[in-house]
């Protein structure tokens, strides 16, 4: 190592250049990005889809549109289905699935998560059951019930799963982020059922569709706003890209779904694709922005420091 | 010892608590605790060769990394004589530090070197353990924080919980591995392999409340010896996580060691997080209901 003398009078120069950003450890990150793989913001969707698909499918019958409420059924009962097999792969070990109903842990959302998907997905299977076969048709309503009531904090605890961690992007996002997760649930509900549902039985789900879509757009916007300097990868890199392309995509679905669909076969099924395209990027951008917050450590020191300052300065 | 029945609790029943004081003030960065510790515990090899970091080759704490050890290389007016107002009040701190054995090893020539042994903090509110479905990590009966890797299912949320970034999945084995603090050594009465092996004693293990009052005591010594910028870390049962089961004697503020100034464990805002949970379940309900009944005027 080479020592050079530094004059005292340039040491004490150095000591008076002002506070200059988060300092670091040669830059490197302060938190762990997380393992998580694809099939975590996959599962987002699918268990959106399957949640949402459920509230939708018990309204319709309730309401009695019962061509759309069995075909919301069944996109329920695929989008629960897929859901396990998305978050049992991402395990580092497989083969312990189980474990994950050793406890029941209000402080882990997963933990909590794991109870409502499994219940939601039985009562799913249930109802589908029943509805199918007509067999069991008292227990069949109330499984039906079941899997609407457990299908709205299927779609959201999602947000809350990943608001429960360290990570600045998705931590301060923990009151705001569950809003663009019930929209983009909507939007996927509304747009599965689209595709799938004659035109003229479909005018709820072309409602929760458009709505959906412009919910979910209107609160990433909100969300990205109120987390002001740590909303920077949403905006930025690959999430920042991922984000403005869900923007218009769902846009796009939502406003062809509103305006076309409801003559067009072709104006649907373009639509329901677009806007399933733009919630799976939404759910992406999330997923991403939460590696970009967790690997700049900016975004950790940043804060904590204008915190200790704060509190220095109001004591 | 006492060898109380484990408990799934959050927060530390243990009595007495047992942790680590790593005073950086005397870090020579021999690693000799990162050599102890993966011996002892049979850690994996991690990253061979050169990162151009000082002498830090070993980067950050991580599944195959228990202990790490940090360099900081800063051209800071330093010590004795950066303090003093005075060559007279200088040569009288000289003095005094000469006499107590209170000199750091890390100064000198307008060069200051920094070096930390790093672990993990085994929190009041532990993050990790708060977080994880399985019921894997779970609080002993020293107070420390351990994973047991026979109920792991490498779940990963643990990983981005910890506001320290110290655990981390292995690759190739799927699951989480951290600092058990030498459970099974204390299971002998024994203390961890890393403060064993340490040669200045800049790692010691003890009693936590034994261990923050000569904490105190060494930050009162090293003030009046001139080393003004020395302050705990992680010494406050009243910080972000309650207070760290391993806590630390910094010469620079903790992010220049690559720690988070102000950690706060994200499950204490867990109750938010629900509510926005439930909000927003409750916003989606609406909007169906809104949906469907929408279109029947």
């Amino acid at each position: 190592m080479t020592r050079e003398a530094v004059p005292a009078e340039r040491v004490r120069e150095q000591s008076m250049v002002p506070y200059g950003g988060p300092q670091s450890y040669y830059g490197q990150p302060v938190l762990k990005e997380p393992v998580w793989t694809p099939e975590v913001p996959l599962y987002f969707y699918t268990g959106g889809l399957g949640g949402a698909s459920a509230g939708l499918a018990l309204m319709a019958e309730l309401t009695g549109n019962h061509k759309l409420a069995r075909r919301a059924w069944l996109n329920a009962l695929a989008g629960v289905s897929v859901s396990p097999v998305l978050l049992i792969s991402d395990l580092g070990k497989p083969s312990r699935f189980l474990n994950m109903l050793r406890l029941f842990k209000v402080t882990s959302p997963m933990s909590v998560g794991s109870w409502i998907l499994a219940a939601s997905g039985t009562a799913t299977a249930a109802a589908v059951g029943s509805e199918l076969t007509g067999m069991f048709p008292s227990a069949g309503r109330a499984a039906k019930v079941a899997s609407a009531l457990l299908g709205m904090p299927l779609a959201t605890y999602t947000a809350g799963l990943v608001a429960n961690t360290s990570i600045p992007a998705w931590h301060d996002a923990r009151l705001t982020l569950p809003f663009v997760f019930a929209g983009s649930s909507a939007a996927s509900a509304g747009a599965a059922a689209v595709i799938t549902t004659p035109a003229k039985q479909a005018g709820a789900a072309r409602r929760l569709a458009a709505g959906g879509a412009l919910v979910s757009v209107a609160a990433a916007l909100g969300m990205e706003k109120s987390l002001g300097e740590l909303g920077e990868p949403y905006r930025k890199g690959l999430p920042g890209k991922l984000s403005r392309v869900a923007g218009a995509l769902n846009l796009a679905g939502g406003a062809l779904i509103a305006t076309r669909a409801r003559h067009s076969r072709p104006a649907a099924l373009a639509g329901g694709a677009i806007l399933t395209a733009g919630v799976i990027a939404e759910r992406w951008a999330v997923f991403r922005a939460g590696f970009m917050s967790a690997s700049d450590p900016k975004y950790t020191v940043g804060p904590q420091r204008a915190r200790i300052e704060r509190r220095r300065a109001s004591s | 010892m006492s060898h109380s029945v484990l408990t799934l609790d959050t927060r530390t029943k243990a009595d007495p608590r047992y942790g680590f004081f790593t005073d950086t003030s005397i870090c020579i960065g021999c690693k000799a605790c990162e050599v102890a510790c993966k011996e002892w515990n049979q850690v994996p090899e991690d990253m061979q060769g050169f990162t151009g970091k000082s002498y830090d080759n070993t980067q950050a704490l991580g599944a195959n990394t228990w202990r790490h050890v940090a360099f900081v290389e800063q051209r800071v007016p330093v010590g004795q004589e950066a303090a003093a107002e005075d060559l007279v009040q200088a040569a009288e701190r000289a003095n005094a530090s000469d006499g107590w054995g209170l000199d750091t090893y890390q100064d000198g020539e307008g060069i200051r070197w920094l070096m930390a042994s790093d672990v993990c903090k085994h929190c009041t509110t532990a993050a990790c353990l708060d977080v994880c479905p399985t019921g894997a990590l779970f609080r002993t009966e020293y107070g420390t924080v351990v994973v047991q890797e026979d109920i792991c299912n490498g779940c990963g949320y643990c990983v981005p919980a910890c506001p320290f970034g110290v655990i981390d999945r292995r690759e190739g084995d799927g699951r989480v591995w951290k600092c058990t603090l030498c459970y099974d050594r204390l299971k002998d009465d024994m203390e961890p392999a890393c403060a064993h092996a340490c040669p200045t004693k800049s790692i010691q293990f003890g009693e936590l409340s034994e261990l923050r009052e000569r904490a105190e005591k060494r930050v009162e010594k090293l003030t009046a010896a001139g080393h003004t910028d020395a302050r705990l870390y992680g010494a406050d049962p009243d910080d972000g996580v309650d207070g760290f089961g391993a806590f630390f004697l910094l010469l620079d503020e903790p992010e220049v060691y690559g720690l988070p100034p102000d950690p706060v464990a994200p499950t204490h805002n867990v109750g938010q997080v629900w509510a926005g949970v439930f909000a927003g379940a409750a916003a989606l309900g609406a909007g169906i209901a809104a949906a469907v009944l929408g279109g029947r005027r």
